[in-house]
């Protein structure tokens, strides 16, 4: 059950949304997507949901395009969260899941057991328009989700929900992904998708800049961080061979360099020039590879 | 079941149990029965309307006729001769003793005339009926004055004689023509505001869902072309669901108060007996305009993002329908003028002014199906259009609420 985008391009008018992008979703995989507002994720899925065509390209799901045939085994969570304001949240949910080819008694069954999970059993009777921001997106999760679909599509689920909804999203997330589900999701947020995909790709204006495992693109980028805290002054190590770039922090310097060797040298200079607290060497962060990538800073 | 008939079912259920509906209906049944009674509420206010009039007879000679007389034409003016002066005649009135005072004369020639005061003169009928009764005195007096034996005075009086004959077999009687023109107003009102109401309707939904955003999980599921005609169709039903009640109410309270008004207001409306032929014609008419414009509707509410902008959208669509109801309300009195014959056979005015043609006129079999295989192949082809329209409708949001984003919308959607 790989996903499968050949050369998609889409186009509105003149302006390509999406240029050219190819990529594969192994099954089973959370695959992170990652781009600025107006990069082209939510085209994107709205191409692999079949919602729009693209203009050139081909997207396949196991080899067969996806359509409305297909749309029971699809979960959406879009973007722009949306839900019948003045419908209870049960009837809401029985009448999407049913679209999605469930029955009702099932339904009813599978959303007693996400209440509960998300210690909300006394929405089933209430209003959308009456719960809170955070609490309607979890009946939006759910809807996305009740149908046990295999391919599960999350555009942006964390965003706007506070840390405790997030954790308990995330945990929920992460156990579909282990029931064997294949999960695209989208997020502005770095460190979600570096902490929970295997896969993922970076889009700027509508092209992937990075693809691949997050292994190794981290690898394959090549520079790494330097995190130093002394005393003394620091700022003259930026004219060291081999550091890329420095940042001043409160309580010393943030290196960007080429590789290992740099760190030996940088350490050789500052021996004995005063009281070292900390020398850490890091993995660069995913942010630190799209500011170098897309030379702009995402947040 | 099929994805269509979850979203028609749901369209229809959930609208019909919204209090707005059940309120709107409740309503506007009880208007209808309450129209139905009017007549009876209207006689039962007026029972006791009898007028009392003073009539000063100077002459002496003319009160008993006079009041034989004017017995015949209402029973409800009462006339006291009254034998004081003008002055006190006229603060009788003014007391409220007497509705107003009468004063008979003869002219030079012998004949009678009068002047009547009263508080008001804006109640016309018991002026008219007096000057009747003496007009009709006045006849009697004047033929006797000429000499005229009764035979020459019928002779004289004997109306002439007309007879109306249409050459077109079938073709319909003045009073079956007035008949007809009653009926057709009526289901012609029903079909205007329904069709404008139930296409807001369509257009109020689409707007809701898209601007509430659950749009795009419901297109994620069912095809929105799919969608876009369960929801024309589920809302169709709740129309006719709508529209059956209130007929309903309407016949049989009408029907139960028809012998109380015999010979007076839905009689001469062409209630006395329906032609179920005009029924058929306005349920087809009234069918067939709803998807016409609710095919619009649902493609004009596609475009816009914000639920306050589906007015502006539509206006232009509404425009139409009140032109087409215009337009019906002109050709109720020519029926047969070139003008309405060229309208009725385009679409968007044709369900209002074809009905009335063959609802007014005896047109020969092939307009009425012309006219209805053109607003078919319209309805077809707006379908076809407002389709792609909608799929990319649903998808766009911008501040933008132009027809220049029908364009855009096609875009959307264009490989």
């Amino acid at each position: 059950m790989v996903l499968k985008l050949e050369h998609v391009t889409k186009k509105f008018g003149d302006f390509a949304a999406v240029d050219n992008l190819s990529l594969e979703i192994p099954e089973k995989e959370m695959f992170g997507f990652l781009g600025a507002n107006g990069a082209g994720k939510t085209t994107t899925f709205r191409m692999i949901l079949g919602l729009m065509d693209p203009t050139a390209g081909n997207i396949t799901w196991n080899g067969k395009p996806i359509n409305y045939s297909t749309s029971p085994l699809i979960g959406y969570l879009p973007e722009e969260r949306g839900l019948y304001p003045k419908l209870k949240v049960r009837d809401q949910i029985v009448y999407l899941a049913r679209l999605r080819g469930m029955q009702k008694k099932a339904v009813l069954k599978e959303l007693e057991y996400w209440l509960e999970r998300f210690k909300v059993p006394e929405y089933a009777d209430k209003k959308v328009e009456e719960l809170s921001k955070g609490n309607q997106q979890k009946i939006q999760f759910v809807a996305a989700v009740i149908h046990k679909p295999k391919l599960i599509i999350l555009d942006e689920p964390f965003s706007g929900l506070d840390p405790v909804n997030v954790e308990q999203l995330k945990e929920a997330v992460l156990e579909l992904k282990e029931a064997g589900n294949t999960i695209v999701f989208s997020s502005h947020r770095m460190e979600h998708v570096e902490e929970m995909c295997e896969h993922l790709c970076i889009m700027q204006k509508g092209s992937p800049i990075v693809h691949g495992s997050l292994k190794d693109i981290k690898r394959s980028f090549g520079k790494k961080n330097l995190v130093i805290h002394a005393d003394f002054d620091l700022s003259w190590l930026k004219e060291l061979n081999g550091v890329t770039s420095a940042k001043k922090t409160p309580e010393g310097i943030q290196l960007q360099i080429t590789g290992e060797s740099v760190a030996e040298e940088v350490l050789k200079e500052i021996f004995g020039k005063g009281f070292i607290r900390k020398f850490d060497l890091e993995e660069p962060s995913l942010n630190d590879i799209f500011i170098e990538k897309a030379g702009a800073s995402y947040e | 079941m099929n994805n269509f008939f979850i979203i028609l079912f749901h369209t229809y259920l959930s609208k019909l149990k919204t209090k707005q509906f059940i309120i709107t209906t409740i309503i506007t049944a009880a208007l209808m029965v309450g129209l139905a009674y009017l007549p009876k509420l209207i006689e039962s206010f007026d029972k006791d309307n009898t007028e009392r009039i003073a009539v000063i007879d100077e002459t002496g000679q003319l009160f008993e006729p006079f009041k034989k007389q004017i017995a015949t034409v209402n029973t409800d003016v009462k006339v006291v001769r009254y034998t004081g002066n003008n002055e006190e005649a006229d603060k009788k009135v003014k007391d409220g003793k007497f509705d107003g005072v009468l004063e008979l004369n003869l002219t030079s020639e012998n004949l009678p005339a009068a002047s009547y005061r009263a508080m008001s003169i804006a109640n016309t009928s018991v002026p008219g009926d007096i000057e009747a009764s003496l007009q009709q005195m006045k006849t009697m007096m004047a033929s006797q004055q000429l000499k005229l034996t009764q035979e020459q005075l019928g002779k004289l009086y004997e109306p002439v004689k007309l007879d109306k004959k249409a050459l077109e077999k079938d073709a319909k009687t003045e009073e079956e023509l007035n008949q007809a023109r009653g009926l057709v107003y009526v289901l012609l009102f029903v079909i205007y505001f329904a069709v404008i109401m139930y296409a807001n309707m369509i257009a109020m939904e689409v707007a809701t869902e898209k601007s509430s955003r659950v749009m795009e999980i419901l297109i994620s599921s069912v095809s929105p072309i799919k969608q876009m005609f369960a929801k024309i169709l589920g809302i169709g039903l709740l129309s006719l669901t709508q529209l059956a009640v209130i007929l309903l109410a309407g016949y049989f309270s009408i029907k139960q108060n028809l012998k109380t008004m015999e010979g007076g207001f839905f009689e001469s409306f062409g209630f006395g007996n329906i032609p179920v032929g005009t029924i058929v014609y306005a349920v087809i008419f009234f069918i067939l305009g709803y998807f016409l414009y609710a095919t619009l509707a649902a493609f004009l509410g596609s475009l816009v993002s914000r639920i306050e902008d589906v007015q502006q959208m539509i206006t232009p669509m509404t425009l139409l329908i009140v032109a087409g109801f215009m337009m019906a309300m002109f050709g109720l009195g020519q029926p047969e003028s070139t003008f309405i014959k060229v309208t009725s056979f385009i679409p968007f005015f044709a369900p209002m002014l074809m009905f009335l043609r063959v609802g007014m006129l005896n047109l020969p079999l092939w307009e009425a199906a012309l006219s209805i295989g053109i607003m078919l192949a319209t309805i077809i082809a707006l379908a076809i259009f407002g389709a792609r329209v909608y799929r990319g409708g649903v998808l766009m949001y911008g501040k933008s609420n132009s027809y220049k984003d029908i364009k855009k919308a096609l875009q959307m959607t264009k490989q």
